[in-house]
């Protein structure tokens, strides 16, 4: 910078010629850089007030951001469990009317920090006392090892454990809270619920996870923490639940049956009311997968929706509705049933001799094997397992389980003509009894698809139709009629019209090749009102024996049957069901046609 | 004139430095209070979770069933059938209802006349 001089000499002595004072320049000048000084320090202050005024309006507009969010923001109520990063806070599940099947319970884990404790060998073998399977001398000497400082002992403890746990006075024995799964009605919907376990453990809480069944199935959803408080609502019905289990665990005793299930289906919805697998097990305390023996003898095993079984009889069904839906027959055509029917080696027979020809109604009635096989016999494998495919007997029947995908129909591997006449009666192809149920409701309820359901449905969009509702309708009567005059007689029940077909299946051999003697699967699939059908129910017993006559009687119209009904009767009016007489159904039957 | 505006200015600011404080510590109070009730909630969320529980399995269909045993002796109670569906024509008109006897002194408040109906007009009643 160029410094202007103060007393620069040229101006000086022009001033001292013409005799002006020269100071008067000094002046002038100092005036001036002062100026130029002061205008610099102004604009200084200016940018700096300028800056800090700016930094407090930011402050301002971030404190008032601030608050205007909070004051926006909805107050959060803190639940049990939230906060921690493991959470062990899981919805409940609950049946259609709302009855918890099953929910969380505040409990406590029990551990030990051997730094802490005073005196670890008393301590264990108390602790040995309270619980008669903890060893006391091993624990003792867990406790006693420099080498660990942390210790589970137990998972669960009851209150009375907790008490005498700190009754104990032993300062390293600690709680950590934990959740825990509690099924309150015990056995109840077992094979729907599956069970729950412990996850990733903290001290503080511990993950409660979903081992089987729809706690399994629907993991995310109950552990979303966003519906924790929504419980997840079953289209099950409590005491329909237990009636059925109440009926079913008889029967299948009185009968001696190795096992048993029974599916009950809204045939509208698709909405399971109740879902029975016999035997069956306590979720509460869910028994380790077996190791040994047939996996569908354990009780952990779902029959109505994993058993994939070839189910007989009931199957003729589904082979007359396609040949009434094809126009190819009607009721009252006849079929020639002489027998043995053979087909290169293999001989179709009936149970016993039905006479030379039978109407198609009595086909049905009478369960004549090679009554169906005529009648599909024309009609062809390409168009048969179109329609099987149809009803969704090919692929695995969805549920809301996380068993139901892991189990596949069995199908021929060539479906030749002689395939066609077997699965015509029920043989040669495998089915679950939730697939027959979904598979009788959507006969029944006019012929449109069903898919069955383990949530209760506020609306439901009508699936696909099938078959005709004419089909829908000739169907509904012959399975009355098989109630009325054929092999189910032991379901009719006063009041409540039933309709349905029995199967009474051969087992397989387990080790290949041909069928167990004496070891029958009978089946009744029924639907009720008969009229008006509203409900189907799918009854099977593994292996039944009536032995209240002279001879021991298997076939399901001495066991399934009556088993049937009685479920029926029980359960009819626990649905809401009004009695009706059957003259009144029969009058609905007449207006249908 | 300044200096008296010096003096408001300052007292103002003495003003809200006071009741910046004094809100400082409310809000820290309320916070605790939230803190407490917070505690309370998910104290009583986990009681009420416990008594849910607790309902539900004593009325488990099991332990219900085997009450209706014990006390069938009382109560008779059997499972539902058909037979126990009534018709509308089943229940009986509702009775008159008896006229009330005044045998002492009462206070009326308001219109009497509703009090003291004709009576026969609640014997002509079907």
């Amino acid at each position: 910078m160029i410094r202007t001089p103060l007393r620069p000499l040229a101006r000086v002595l022009k001033a001292r010629a013409t005799g002006q004072n020269p100071d008067h320049i000094e002046q002038e000048n100092l005036r001036l850089r002062r100026e130029v000084a002061r205008d610099g320090a102004r604009l200084r202050a200016e940018g700096r007030l300028l800056a800090l005024a700016l930094l407090f309006l930011s402050a301002f507009v971030v404190l008032g951001a601030r608050m205007g969010l909070l004051a926006a923001t909805t107050p959060l109520e803190l639940s049990r469990g939230v906060l921690e990063d493991i959470s062990g806070a899981r919805a409940d599940i609950v049946d259609r009317h709302g009855r918890v099947l099953a929910t969380n319970l505040a409990t406590h884990a029990l551990y030990a920090e051997t730094r802490r404790m005073v005196d670890p060998v008393r301590a264990a073998h108390e602790l040995a006392r309270i619980f008669p399977d903890i060893d006391g001398a091993r624990m003792a000497e867990r406790f006693t090892d420099k080498n660990r400082r942390f210790i589970w002992i137990r998972t669960r403890l009851s209150p009375e454990q907790m008490q005498a746990v700190h009754d104990i006075g032993e300062p390293g024995l600690l709680f950590g809270p934990r959740e825990m799964r509690l099924y309150p009605n015990g056995r109840m919907a077992a094979h729907v619920l599956g069970g729950a376990s412990f996850g990733q453990q903290g001290v503080r809480a511990a993950e409660v996870i979903g081992v089987a069944g729809i706690e399994l199935y629907f993991e995310d959803r109950l552990r979303d923490l966003a519906q924790v408080d929504q419980p997840l609502q079953l289209s099950l019905d409590l005491t329909v639940q237990a009636a059925v289990t109440e009926v079913l665990e008889g029967g299948k005793r009185m009968l001696n049956a190795r096992g048993a299930t029974a599916v009950l289906m809204d045939v509208h919805t698709g909405e399971v009311i109740s879902l029975v697998s016999l035997p069956d097990f306590d979720p509460n305390n869910r028994p380790p997968p077996p190791t040994e023996g047939e996996p569908a003898d354990s009780p952990l095993f779902n029959r109505a929706v994993q058993g994939y079984y070839e189910l007989g009889s009931v199957m003729k069904t589904f082979a007359v509705a396609q040949g009434l839906d094809s126009g190819r027959i009607s009721p009252s055509t006849i079929i020639d049933t002489r027998g043995p029917l053979t087909f290169g080696r293999f001989r179709i027979r009936d149970f016993r001799n039905y006479g030379p020809q039978l109407s198609v109604k009595d086909v049905m009635v009478k369960s004549s094997n090679i009554g169906t096989a005529r009648i599909m016999q024309p009609i062809g494998a390409t168009a048969q397992r179109e329609f099987l495919d149809r009803f969704g007997f090919l692929e695995p029947m969805p549920l809301e389980l996380a068993e139901a995908a892991r189990a596949r129909p069995l199908l021929p591997a060539r479906w030749s003509e002689l395939s066609v006449m077997t699965i015509s009666y029920g043989h040669g192809m495998s089915t679950s009894p939730l697939a027959l149920a979904a598979g009788y409701a959507t006969l029944v309820n006019g012929g449109r698809r069903v898919t069955p359901t383990l949530l209760k449905q506020d609306q439901v969009q009508p699936g696909q139709q099938i078959i005709a509702q004419r089909t829908s309708d000739q169907i509904k009567l012959m399975l009355h009629q098989v109630v009325q005059e054929g092999t189910a007689s032991f379901a009719r029940i006063p009041g409540y019209p039933v309709g349905g077909k029995t199967g009474s299946a051969d087992k397989p051999n387990p080790r290949g090749g041909g069928y167990k003697k004496d070891a029958v699967l009978a089946t009744f699939a029924s639907v009720f009102p008969a009229h008006e059908p509203r409900f189907a129910l799918v009854v099977t017993l593994d292996e039944p024996v009536d032995t209240t006559g002279p001879e021991p009687r298997r076939t399901a119209g001495w066991t399934a049957v009556p088993v049937s009904a009685e479920i029926t009767r029980r359960v009819a009016p626990l649905l809401g069901l009004r009695p009706v007489s059957l003259d009144i159904a029969n009058a609905s039957f007449q207006q249908g046609h | 004139m300044r200096s008296f505006l010096y003096l408001c200015t300052a007292l103002a600011v003495i003003a809200l430095a006071a009741w910046a404080y004094r809100e400082n510590h409310m809000t820290q109070q309320a916070m605790n209070e939230r803190r407490a009730l917070e505690r309370e909630i998910a104290l009583l969320n986990e009681t009420i979770s416990i008594q849910r529980a607790e309902w539900a399995y004593l009325n488990r269909p099991d332990r219900l069933r085997e009450l209706v045993d014990v006390n069938f002796e009382q109560l008779r109670l059997v499972p539902i059938t058909g037979a126990h569906f009534g018709e509308i024509g089943q229940i009986v008109y509702p009775l008159p209802a008896p006229r009330a006897e005044i045998s002492d002194t009462i206070e009326v408040y308001g219109a009497v006349e509703h009090l003291f109906a004709p009576s026969e007009s609640v014997e002509q009643m079907p």
